[in-house]
């Protein structure tokens, strides 16, 4: 934790030197990510509700999703630049060090520009929570912090699987960027099959959507425990395990580069 | 200082298991300076990569100070310094200051022994002039007396150089080497390096470990080395001679990628 807070400030201090790129950055990001979000209010301006949920409510989910994946992706979205790092040699180079490689990479080139994606996702939020009631708001900082959890774990098995396809970067972005599109609607608007799939395979619902039943009080359109609603903590935890153990079994198998 | 036992890697070439290192026993005491020869694709640098954890054995094991490298590579990174000569270690925007800061915070090591260490250091390498040049403008010498810089900040008992003379000039050659010899006698580093400059291993080391075919081949000083192919006169026929003596004696097995370097046997 101190080690990747000393090497994020490093790396913010040397980007800090680029100020131009720096602001085109954070407002393209920014910009890119709003247009995402007025694609959700032009749906909204033919229907009433999305799934059976209203604006402010589809808003609370697409929000809560974008702020847990931010933060995420912010964090340690970079562990997915694992292959990048293996072709170039500079996995060889983080492995020398006294430092947790998935550490160094998360870390490594942090800047302040990763923020435009955040703040977007904070505004919507932000926007959408009158719809929360007193009594369930102590649902929601728990759920962003699972949902960060979640995503870091979906980050790190993306980065695992890279140990063993160096050549397919993209197939960990199906879950990753997939999944951030999947839990910003509701999951109501598709089918049953994809539902039962992100609720017990890849635990994507736990971002979001079963713990937003809980706090929105809705019955589960899908019939599935009840229970589901609260379990989001164990979801993280157990992904975050299985996650753990790839990125071990990843750095077995790693083979570095021809010298 | 360095011990290997039964030490072996596969690779996995589409489908087919091709063992890189194969069987490979010996040790090193603590204040040698040992050469580690071989062509192209033998095997040394994925040895010295599971010396340093970066690789994972497949049989047998390795200990390092005193350590299992691959297991214990975190505790390991903080006793043994290591130099890619192909490759830099350190940070390709920041200056050169600034990437030893960031080395410094990554070792944790005391402000004032750092200061101390990077004066000596600084003064002994002729660091001075580009100390604030980004590393990317650095010329191939300067990268290298940095990149050597790096590695001995922490002040580590072992020293694991991978072709650290390869492209460099003469006077570069000829300056790495001193402080190499010097580093050895004066502080009782322990050295290990791989080279393809018999330059290298004829000025610097005391003992030679000739790896062919991820075996072994050889284990002894360098008249020893010589008395093998009698009647040679330069270490580099002799050492040519043996490479091709085993290139006959068994067909080379394809490798996963070809080594990048110069075929400098002959050089």
């Amino acid at each position: 934790m101190g080690d990747y807070l000393l090497l994020a400030w490093t790396w913010a201090r040397a980007s800090a030197q680029y100020r131009t790129s720096f602001a085109v950055s954070i407002l393209s990001s920014f910009a890119i990510n709003a247009l995402d979000a007025v694609a959700i209010g032009i749906v909204f301006t033919h229907v009433t509700t999305l799934g059976g949920f209203s604006l402010r409510e589809v808003m609370f989910l697409y929000g809560t999703g974008g702020v847990s994946f931010a933060v995420a992706d912010m964090l340690f979205g970079n562990v997915e630049r694992l292959s990048q790092h293996i072709r170039a040699g500079t996995f060889d180079t983080m492995l020398i060090r006294p430092v947790s490689p998935f550490v160094q990479m998360a870390a490594d080139g942090f800047g302040a520009h990763r923020i435009g994606r955040l703040a977007q996702a904070v505004i919507v939020l932000g926007l959408s929570l009158p719809v929360v009631p007193w009594s369930r708001a102590w649902m929601v900082p728990v759920m962003i912090v699972c949902g960060v959890v979640i995503f870091t774990a979906v980050f790190t098995l993306g980065a695992a699987l890279q140990f063993v396809l160096v050549d397919a970067p993209e197939l960990a972005n199906a879950f990753t960027y997939g999944g951030v599109t999947l839990t910003q609607y509701p999951l109501s608007v598709y089918g049953d099959q994809l539902v039962r799939g992100v609720t017990y395979i890849v635990p994507l619902a736990f971002v979001n959507w079963q713990p937003a039943l809980y706090v929105l009080g809705r019955p589960d359109p899908f019939g599935l425990p009840g229970w589901l609603r609260f379990a989001a903590p164990l979801a993280a935890l157990l992904l975050s395990a299985v996650a753990a153990l790839a990125w071990r079994a990843g750095i077995r198998r790693y083979r570095s580069t021809g010298n | 200082m360095i011990e290997t036992m039964s030490l072996g890697r596969d690779f996995k070439v589409r489908g087919v298991v091709v063992p890189a290192v194969h069987d490979l026993t010996f040790g090193v005491a603590a204040g040698e300076f040992v050469g580690c020869l071989g062509p192209n694709g033998a095997g040394k640098s994925t040895t010295i990569k599971m010396l340093t954890g970066i690789l994972t054995p497949t049989r047998g094991r390795a200990l390092v100070a005193g350590l299992d490298p691959a297991r214990q590579r975190k505790a390991l990174a903080r006793r043994i310094g290591v130099v890619f000569g192909q490759r830099t270690t350190l940070w390709w925007d920041l200056p050169l200051r600034d990437s030893f800061e960031l080395v410094r915070l990554l070792y944790k090591v005391d402000r004032n022994r750092f200061g101390t260490r990077l004066a000596e250091l600084t003064e002994v390498l002729e660091l001075g002039p580009f100390l604030k040049t980004p590393v990317r403008q650095l010329s191939l010498g300067q990268r290298m007396r940095g990149d050597i810089t790096a590695a001995l900040l922490h002040d580590p008992e072992v020293l694991v150089l991978d072709e650290p003379t390869i492209g460099l000039d003469v006077v570069a050659k000829a300056e790495v080497r001193s402080f190499l010899a010097r580093l050895n006698a004066d502080r009782g580093t322990t050295v290990l390096l791989t080279t393809h400059d018999l330059g290298d291993v004829e000025r610097l080391c005391r003992r030679v470990l000739l790896i062919d075919h991820g075996r072994l081949a050889f284990d002894g000083s360098v008249a020893e080395l010589r008395a093998l192919v009698p009647g040679q006169e330069s270490i580099e026929d002799v050492v040519a001679h043996l490479y091709l003596s085993s290139t006959r004696a068994a067909p080379r097995t394809p490798r996963r990628t070809p080594d990048a370097d110069p075929p400098t046997v002959t050089a």
